[in-house]
């Protein structure tokens, strides 16, 4: 028998964007071509049929997640709910209080978004992480104030994959009566996400890191207690005046397939993720001095994120080019600066410069990691050949005690 | 991003690749980066009794513009007197690899390990 033959490149940047299902796909067309009518028309047959897809997608959606198909308002993705949900809540609430609380490690959207309420005049304090990328919840106990009113803390990171404690975090800020969002864009099909139990007060959604289209997700506004927000968009009054603008019925409809298909087979399908990834794991560490970033256990089954100490990131990935993985390194962002997550954990520069992520999917082979294991090895000894540090270190230099020329 | 044809030829090839022994009195070494920040390069000159310098090594940490800036001007540095050798322009190596903006500093890094070498050479000889 034959090896099925590797298509290059190997994609292991699920985390970056999943390709849409083809399942998915075929569930979107119709809504291009045939049924192409205006959800929001009432007046015939055209219009029924596009709520009706949008209906069902967010009772798919819904239940993914145990809530109530109202509590879903439709956005471009989960910037836009992560944008509507920190501005909509902290200018809505504003009389109660000005104070935020957020984590440093969470995504851009998240960050920037905060960035920009302190331009409006809010407070917002930025948590610390452990080495092992987790909330101490004593911490974050002692940041929340009397005019406290919002705290939000990511799920799943999409750096490093490690999962926070959501439960006992929204049993702290409900007990305090402080609004909680948490963005789940990375932990759609890869976590249990119980919104009957879970006291969290909003929820960010993105569909393409769940095999559907790129430009759509959902934030989930809870009804019992009731969570207010201001509208960030203004129009039509669409989605209950919470977010004005057409639905757009394909990608809604994707989102909804693509949903409902992760409930179907997160099970099984993170049971073979996580053997793929341990199997990567083990193919790694026959290299000295490699390193595992942030906790291996509370972490979803798809993230590998690793430093190869002595080796640059981004010559690494430039080394492996026929395998689609992201660096923390520098040198792969115009600004020069390694990661900001991994420096939060207290992993030095030079360790987050020598970081590569890999995100394992849906379609990930045995096959392909093997080729990703031995390929690595092989670069990873090549590029050690050509580094300076490397040779000082088989020499037995501390590079800690080398005085740098600095530049 | 995407690298010029000639960053990749020299990422793949690297030229002169490895060390020669700091301690001889012919060679000369200079290392100029750190770590911290993403990019450490090594080079060494080789040079001869008539003060032309025969041969260079290098090893670097860095990215690929890195690691093909160091690789061309080992090549460079060959059979140039110190002082043109030290003459050499980030600028001429940015234009050589055609190096975007973001990669400038890699050229700069190249310059400098070539001004360190021949300076450690000197010393050694004054
Ligand atoms: C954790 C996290 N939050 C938010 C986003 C933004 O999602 P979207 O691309 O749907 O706007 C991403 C994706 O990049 C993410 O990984
Ligand atoms: S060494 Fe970092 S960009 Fe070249």
């Amino acid at each position: 028998m034959t090896k099925p033959a590797l298509s290059f490149p190997i994609y292991l940047d699920y985390s970056a964007t999943t390709p849409v299902d083809p399942r998915v796909a075929q569930k979107m067309i119709p809504y291009l071509t045939e049924h192409y009518g205006n959800p929001a028309s009432r007046s015939h047959a055209l219009g029924w049929k596009a709520e009706e897809a949008v209906e069902e997608a967010r009772e798919n959606v819904a239940a993914l997640v145990r809530c109530d198909a109202r509590e879903l308002v439709w956005t471009s993705g989960a910037t836009e709910s992560i944008n509507l949900a920190l501005k909509g809540a902290a200018e809505f609430y504003k009389s109660k209080g000005k104070h935020l609380v957020t984590v440093k490690t969470e995504h851009k959207a998240t960050l920037d978004t905060m960035r920009e309420l302190e331009r409006r005049g809010f407070e917002v304090t930025y948590l610390d992480v452990g080495a092992d990328g987790l909330l101490d919840l004593n911490q974050l106990e002692g940041a929340l104030r009397k005019d406290t009113i919002l705290a939000s803390v990511m799920f799943v990171n999409n750096e490093i994959g490690v999962i926070q404690d959501i439960a006992a975090i929204g049993e702290m800020c409900r007990q305090k009566g402080i609004l909680f969002h948490v963005d789940s864009a990375q932990a759609t099909g890869k976590c249990d996400i119980d919104l009957q139990s879970l006291k969290v007060d909003l929820m960010s959604f993105s569909a393409h890191k769940t095999y559907g289209p790129k430009g759509v997700g959902a934030l989930f506004v809870r009804r019992k207690p009731r969570v207010r927000l201001e509208a960030q968009m203004h129009g039509g009054g669409h989605e209950r005046g919470f977010r004005s603008g057409t639905l757009a019925t394909h990608q809604i409809a994707g989102m909804g397939e693509a949903f409902r298909l992760a409930k179907l087979e997160m099970a099984a399908e993170c049971h073979r993720i996580r053997v793929l990834r341990d199997n990567l794991l083990a193919g790694i560490r026959q290299m000295e001095e490699v390193f595992v970033n942030g906790d291996l256990v509370r972490r979803v089954p798809h993230n590998l994120n690793v430093s190869f100490n002595f080796v640059e990131g981004e010559s690494l990935i430039m080394a492996v080019k026929d395998i689609a993985v992201s660096s923390g390194s520098a040198c792969t962002s115009a600004s020069l600066e390694p990661s900001y997550v991994l420096r939060a954990l207290g992993r030095s520069d030079e360790l987050a410069h020598s970081s590569i992520r890999f995100t394992l999917g849906r379609f990930t082979t045995q096959e392909e990691i093997d080729y990703t294991a031995d390929h690595l090895r092989a670069k990873v000894a090549k590029l050690r050949d050509l580094s300076p540090l490397w040779e000082m270190h088989k020499d037995g230099i501390d590079l800690s005690t080398v005085q740098w020329a600095a530049h | 991003m995407a690298y010029s044809e000639k960053v990749i030829d020299h990422y793949e090839n690297p030229r002169n690749v490895g060390s020669f022994d700091k301690g001889d009195e012919s060679v000369g070494t200079g290392m100029v980066g750190a770590p911290a920040c993403g990019d450490v390069m090594k080079l060494q000159i080789k040079v001869g009794k008539d003060g032309i310098i025969e041969d260079a090594r290098f090893k670097t940490y860095g990215c690929g513009s890195a690691i093909a800036s160091s690789s061309l001007v080992t090549e460079w540095v060959k059979g140039k007197k110190l002082d043109e050798a030290a003459g050499i322009k980030n600028t001429q190596i940015a234009a050589e690899l055609s190096l975007p903006p973001v990669k400038i500093h890699c050229s700069i890094l190249a310059e400098d390990a070539i001004k360190a070498a021949v300076e450690d050479y000197k010393k050694k000889h004054q």
